[in-house]
């Protein structure tokens, strides 16, 4: 079985962000990039699947970044995952989210696949479009948020997360799954790992070699624009109560979330 | 005005695999090992899972060779592994070091491909523990004046004798052990290093040490009493152990003093944002010169101690001969790391020496780093021997 794990590079989510006035994009070059935290729990249900089924699995990573995000990828490969795959152009620059997905399907119908694995979203920008968008592309079942994943036979099954618990889904393979948080707990990167890392083939891919139509990418294939960007102001002063008892300081607090329409 | 032309003979940059091993491991010591290091103190133990998670990452194995199991990273590689280790606490870099930078490391070193064959896979893995016993209650500093005694006895070697203060001596399932084969020949050629499996019979291990600090970590006396080693144990050759203690001192001291950097670091980025968020006198103390001169001091030293201990490592990487530089970098990151906790102690006011912030753990904890792998007057010793031969 082939799983691919589709991955982002974010910048870091600690750093503090400013966007280029003119092209009203997050300078990116200015932040040190790291894995989309969201990636790194379909990386690890990605190895644990190829632990449990074992045989001719292969987990392959894919990504779509300018040259630096090999770094990501490099980190993905150290964790454990056997070789990668990486679109990198100039000319995907400015490329919204249903464009990503246009090429990442390219890409997926190009290298092969029997299982897509993603993150629900990224840190970034925070769209969660991706991996359903993919799967209309390669027209085959989307799986998301899925908090629990397993593979019988040819077919998978989750436990996708919803707001008053979950659902169990099932589709047959191929499928696209996004995965969320709750799902495991991923692996560090060990140092075995790192050292084998640079050993695992990565493979460049050009627009050319997935055959993507230039018109549906970049800024002029983007169907959404940024009129503007407003910073979030520093959020206000949280409300203190002082009490002179316990039971006064709770009926405080259940006053409070009882306007607040909390309870 | 920017330069033309770049040397290309000397690059500062880390490849790219060492990068990722230095912001993997910075991901770990924040997530693993720096939250569970004020219960380490408490309880003087490091508990077992983070052992495990330890294992699991490979840090046993952090310098040796792929062939046996190690990560294959060279000293640079261990360098930069245990700059980033010394941020998390002593006790993890402590375990580490008597196991990887002298217990095995010995063995490593000079033992036979037989030996290695035998011993190094489960050392690497960190399914065993090696400890490094050369230091005895009558020699120190002079470590050629050992008496530990080791006798022929038909295809054994009878051990006799007390080594102290040794490092992860209460839990450690091997010893690298300097005894005496020859007491008329002395360091040139009298001494013998064994490996010795700590669960012989006539190998007993002392109390446990109360120390000023390094809590989590221990030491204690090995006490040895007609203990049996089998001549295939001995590294290298009969009467080498001391040129073998050496070496494997040489290689620890660099290590050593990417500890250091690491601790004096971390310790550098608490007081740089302590300064900016401490208010007094209506600004934050960052504002006055004297804090700020501080802080311009500890960064510089580290800067200094850093370039030493990489410059100092890819020497040995390049097989070149390292004795002074090991002994400079051992000397200068040791007693850099203990004046910047010190510093960093001072920025802190009185919350610094309260528990909570974990500068005062680290301020005992840094003292040793004069002291043990050959104190820092021993350093000096060296370095003026190779000036002045
Ligand atoms: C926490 C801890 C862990 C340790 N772990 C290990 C271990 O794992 N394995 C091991 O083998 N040992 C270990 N040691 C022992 C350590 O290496 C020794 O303590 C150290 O080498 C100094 O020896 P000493 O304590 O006998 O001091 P001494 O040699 O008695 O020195 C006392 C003082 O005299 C100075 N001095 C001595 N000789 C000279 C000289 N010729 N010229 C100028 N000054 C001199 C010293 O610098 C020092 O200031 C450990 C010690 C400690 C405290």
């Amino acid at each position: 079985m082939k799983i691919v794990v589709a991955v982002k590079q974010v910048p870091d989510t600690n750093a503090e962000k400013t966007f280029d006035p003119q092209t009203k994009r997050l300078n990116r070059s200015a932040i040190e990039n790291v894995l989309n935290p969201f990636d790194e729990y379909a990386i690890e249900e990605a190895l644990r699947c190829k632990e449990t089924l074992g045989g001719d699995t292969t987990v392959t990573i894919l990504t779509m970044a300018p040259q630096r995000g090999v770094d990501v990828v490099r980190k993905a490969l150290g964790m454990g995952a056997d070789n990668a795959a990486m679109i990198s152009d100039d000319a995907i620059g400015g490329s919204d989210t249903m464009a990503t997905a246009y090429l990442l399907a390219l890409a997926l119908k190009h290298i092969g696949f029997d299982l897509v694995l993603c993150g629900t979203q990224s840190t970034d920008a925070t769209n969660g479009i991706v991996p359903a968008a993919i799967a209309e592309h390669l027209r085959v079942p989307a799986l998301t948020y899925a908090k629990k994943l397993e593979i019988k036979a040819s077919a998978v099954e989750i436990q996708r997360e919803v707001e008053t618990g979950y659902a169990r889904v099932g589709s047959q393979l191929p499928a696209v799954v996004s995965v969320t948080k709750g799902i495991n707990e991923p692996r560090y990167p060990t140092l075995k790992g790192i050292m084998g890392a640079k050993k695992k083939e990565i493979t460049m891919l050009t627009l050319a070699d997935i055959g993507a139509d230039l018109a549906r990418i970049g800024e002029a294939g983007a169907k959404t624009q940024v009129e503007s960007f407003t910073p979030v102001g520093a959020r206000a002063r949280g409300e203190v109560f002082v009490a002179s008892d316990p039971k006064e300081g709770a009926r405080k607090i259940l006053d409070f979330l009882i306007a607040k329409k909390a309870i | 005005m920017a330069m033309t032309q770049v040397p290309q003979s000397l690059n500062f940059e880390l490849s790219d695999d060492l990068k990722l091993l230095k912001s993997s491991l910075r991901e770990f010591v924040e997530k693993e090992l720096w939250p569970i290091a004020e219960q380490v103190e408490e309880t003087d133990e490091i508990p077992r899972g983070a052992i495990d998670k330890m294992r699991e990452m490979g840090l046993f194995g952090l310098p040796f060779s792929e062939e046996y199991g190690g990560a294959g990273i060279g000293e640079l590689g261990y360098c930069v592994a245990l700059e980033e280790l010394g941020r998390a606490s002593a006790a993890f870099t402590n375990l580490l070091g008597a196991h990887c930078s002298i217990g095995a490391m010995a063995m490593h070193i000079d033992g036979s491909k037989e030996l290695k064959d035998r011993f190094m896979p489960a050392l690497c893995a960190g399914d065993k523990l090696a400890c490094f016993a050369l230091s005895e209650p009558g020699a120190g500093s002079d470590a050629a004046n050992i008496s530990t005694s080791a006798r022929r006895d038909g295809d054994a070697y009878s051990l006799n004798g007390v080594k102290h203060f040794i490092t992860s001596g209460d839990v450690a399932d091997y010893a690298s052990v300097f005894a005496v084969t020859d007491p008329k020949l002395g360091a040139r050629g009298g001494i013998t290093a064994f490996w010795v499996d700590l669960n012989t019979p006539g190998v007993t291990r002392g109390p446990k040490d109360r120390k000023m600090g390094l809590f989590g970590s221990h030491t204690c006396e090995l006490i040895f009493q007609d203990a049996k080693v089998p001549a295939e144990n001995i590294i290298g050759k009969v009467g080498f152990g001391f040129l073998t203690a050496m070496k494997t001192l040489d290689m620890g001291r660099l290590s050593l003093g990417a500890g250091c950097v690491g601790s004096a670091a971390f310790m550098l980025e608490k007081s740089i944002a302590y300064a900016k968020e401490r208010v007094q006198f209506g600004k934050p103390i960052a504002a006055k010169q004297a804090v700020q001169f501080m802080l311009a001091d500890m960064a510089t030293e580290i800067y200094a101690g850093r370039n030493m201990v990489y410059h100092g490592a890819w020497k040995a990487d390049s097989g070149e001969r390292f004795s002074m530089e090991a002994a400079m970098v051992k000397r200068y990151c040791s007693d850099m790391a203990i004046h910047v906790v010190d510093r960093a102690l001072q920025i802190h006011g009185g919350s610094g020496f309260m528990k909570e912030t974990g500068i005062e753990r680290a301020y005992r904890d840094a003292r040793i780093l004069a002291i043990y792998e050959g104190t820092n007057e021993i350093q000096r010793m060296i370095i003026a021997e190779e000036l002045l031969k």
